[in-house]
């Protein structure tokens, strides 16, 4: 008990020592205990954040929002239609293809970053948000997690009679598959979601206008540059709580569909 | 059913000449649509670029007449693998990520199955505020977490700092022989939860009538843990194992941030910012062979180990 008492403070530290900072003003920082709090400046930090270098933050917040939330909703859709054609139809190479895919799951994306910048350099959507949204659509582990929670739960039985009813594959699908599948895909669309917001290394060597970053990337360049402005300290730090706090909470809310989500990727 | 099945497969079987499979399957068209729209981007942004990265790690760029003449590029066989091999820097960074990686993935791993253990055991009270706590840093994206850390290491502001200093110590987390062990703390912080979890997950999937039996059998709670949950879960502690091997070998945020505020960490301190260091550089080719050799060290240490492991588990 002792024991866990004194992880939960380790997990817990930073994003405490975040929130507590991010309610300073800057000249508190280095001055004051950094675990206890001082003047109250949240708002005043707040207004900075967004109002410095004409809310380029904003824009930085909606860039990670679109690339998340838009390359996710299509990551999983593709990603389950794939995953219930290798569970519930057999053909020819259909193992072949999973393993290919499995073989995906392995490939460093990193290693993968450079050659798709050169690639894309050649086709001229390098610094566009094509460049980022297109890579980040693909996810093997979402085809992998699809493939096993359609085997789990889309019955036979419901293919069948929806295929005597003279439905097409298509509507059984979307009426009838996705329905039964809706929980799994929530978990598909979590895991890619935070892949895709967590995301730094793409984003930095495809992109070079500061109006497409993602956060993660923005405060990045923001925190190089403490050193020449320490006034920015105060608003890497308030930026980083923002960006933190709604996928916190979010994870929070959603809780029930992660942990389906780690048990079936633990069953292996 | 069972009446209506035969008519059925008559009717379809009946609809054209084209083959059809058992259980009235849909056709390879139907298949292929399904299949396509993950496999085009799959393709494309996956495997075409491997193959690009390799082909690019076979190429030279040389010049007719001098340092100042017009470049050209041609085949070179392996001399681009014979640089990497040649490059001292490449080496070390080699070297670091394996320090760190010996260091910080069995550190990681234990406190993760320790903690599964514990959470799996009705000793613990309030467990899902400790999952929760845990898992909480895997919704913290590895350059915000860097950050964060890089604040509570940073001598000026750090609370940790001044605390230590309370009690006597000096500790400098930034310093030559530190720097390595405070970008694995990083890693540590957001992924032992995410390991756990996992982990955990396993456990609960096992069967209480097997501790039952073993309780009958004298067994205690000590020998239970060790000896029959560890072993029916090894399927995923190797999962997590591979998965932070890959983890590993692919540090990049973590350290490109504490770079912005150490001195001690150079631009080619991790294999990947050693590629993407040479690619800025604009020797393209090089960069792809040093891509190249990360992805199959990851590819042979994964796999190696997971055979190795699967064997010896009897899996």
């Amino acid at each position: 008990m002792a024991l866990m008492l004194l992880l939960a403070i380790y997990f817990l530290l930073p994003v405490y020592f975040l929130v507590v900072a991010a309610t300073k003003p800057q000249s508190d920082l280095a001055s004051t205990n950094g675990l206890a709090l001082s003047h109250f400046d949240l708002f005043s930090n707040l207004s900075t954040l967004f109002s410095r270098s004409d809310g380029i933050f904003l824009k930085w917040a909606l860039n990670s929002v679109i690339y998340a939330v838009l390359g996710a909703a299509v990551g999983t859709l593709i990603s389950a239609l794939c995953g219930y054609a290798l569970a519930k139809f057999r053909f020819r190479g259909r193992e072949f293809l999973f393993s290919v895919i499995l073989g995906g799951v392995l490939v460093p994306t990193t290693a993968l970053a450079l050659p798709l910048f050169l690639l894309f350099s050649a086709t001229g959507i390098v610094n566009t948000y094509l460049a980022v949204f297109l890579p980040s659509i693909v996810s093997p582990f979402g085809v992998y997690l699809a493939r096993i929670f359609a085997s789990a739960s889309v019955p036979e039985e419901i293919l069948e009679s929806a295929r005597l009813d003279g439905a097409g594959e298509f509507r059984t699908f979307f009426s009838v598959a996705i329905r039964l599948m809706a929980p799994s895909l929530v978990t598909i669309f979590l895991f890619q979601f935070v892949a895709i917001w967590n995301n730094f290394f793409l984003p930095m060597v495809m992109l070079q206008k500061e109006s497409l970053f993602p956060i993660t990337l923005g405060l990045f360049e923001w925190n190089g540059q403490t050193a020449r402005a320490p006034l920015l300290q105060e608003s890497v730090i308030t930026g980083s709580l923002v960006s933190i706090v709604p996928v916190i909470i979010l994870f929070l809310l959603l809780q029930r569909f992660w942990r389906t989500g780690l048990a079936s990727g633990a069953l292996k | 059913m069972t009446d209506i099945a035969p008519r059925a497969t008559r009717v379809v079987e009946s609809t054209g000449g084209r083959r059809r499979h058992r259980g009235g399957g849909p056709r390879a068209r139907t298949i292929a649509a399904f299949l396509t729209p993950f496999f085009l981007p799959f393709v494309l942004f996956y495997l075409v670029p491997v193959g690009y990265a390799l082909w690019q790690s076979f190429l030279v760029v040389r010049r007719t007449g001098g340092q100042y003449g017009t470049s050209y590029t041609t085949f070179g066989g392996f001399e681009q693998y014979t640089k990497v091999f040649q490059n001292d820097e490449f080496w070390s960074s080699i070297g670091r990520i394996g320090l760190f990686g010996v260091v910080q993935v069995p550190v990681m791993l234990f406190v993760a199955l320790i903690m599964a253990l514990l959470l799996d055991t009705p000793l613990l009270k309030v467990k899902s505020f400790f999952r929760i706590t845990a898992f909480m840093p895997y919704a913290v994206p590895g350059v915000i977490a860097a950050i964060m850390w890089s604040y509570l290491y940073s001598p000026q502001i750090s609370p940790l700092v001044d605390g230590l200093k309370g009690v006597g110590l000096h500790p400098d987390f930034l310093g030559p022989g530190a720097v390595l062990w405070s970008a694995a703390n990083v890693s540590t912080w957001l992924w032992t939860g995410y390991n756990m979890l996992i982990m955990f997950s396993a456990l609960q999937s096992i069967p209480q009538e097997l501790y039952e039996a073993a309780k009958l059998d004298g067994a205690s709670n000590w020998k239970i843990a060790w000896q029959i949950k560890v072993p029916i879960i090894a399927p995923s502690i190797i999962l997590t194992t591979v998965f932070s091997i890959i983890g590993t070998l692919q540090l990049y945020a973590e350290p490109a941030v504490l770079r912005q505020i150490s001195s001690n960490i150079s631009s080619t301190y991790t294999p990947n910012m050693l590629a993407y260091a040479v690619a800025s550089g604009n020797n393209y080719q090089q960069a792809a062979a040093i891509s190249v050799v990360i992805a199959v060290i990851t590819f042979v240490l994964s796999f190696g180990f997971m055979r190795l492991t699967s064997k010896k588990a009897g899996l």
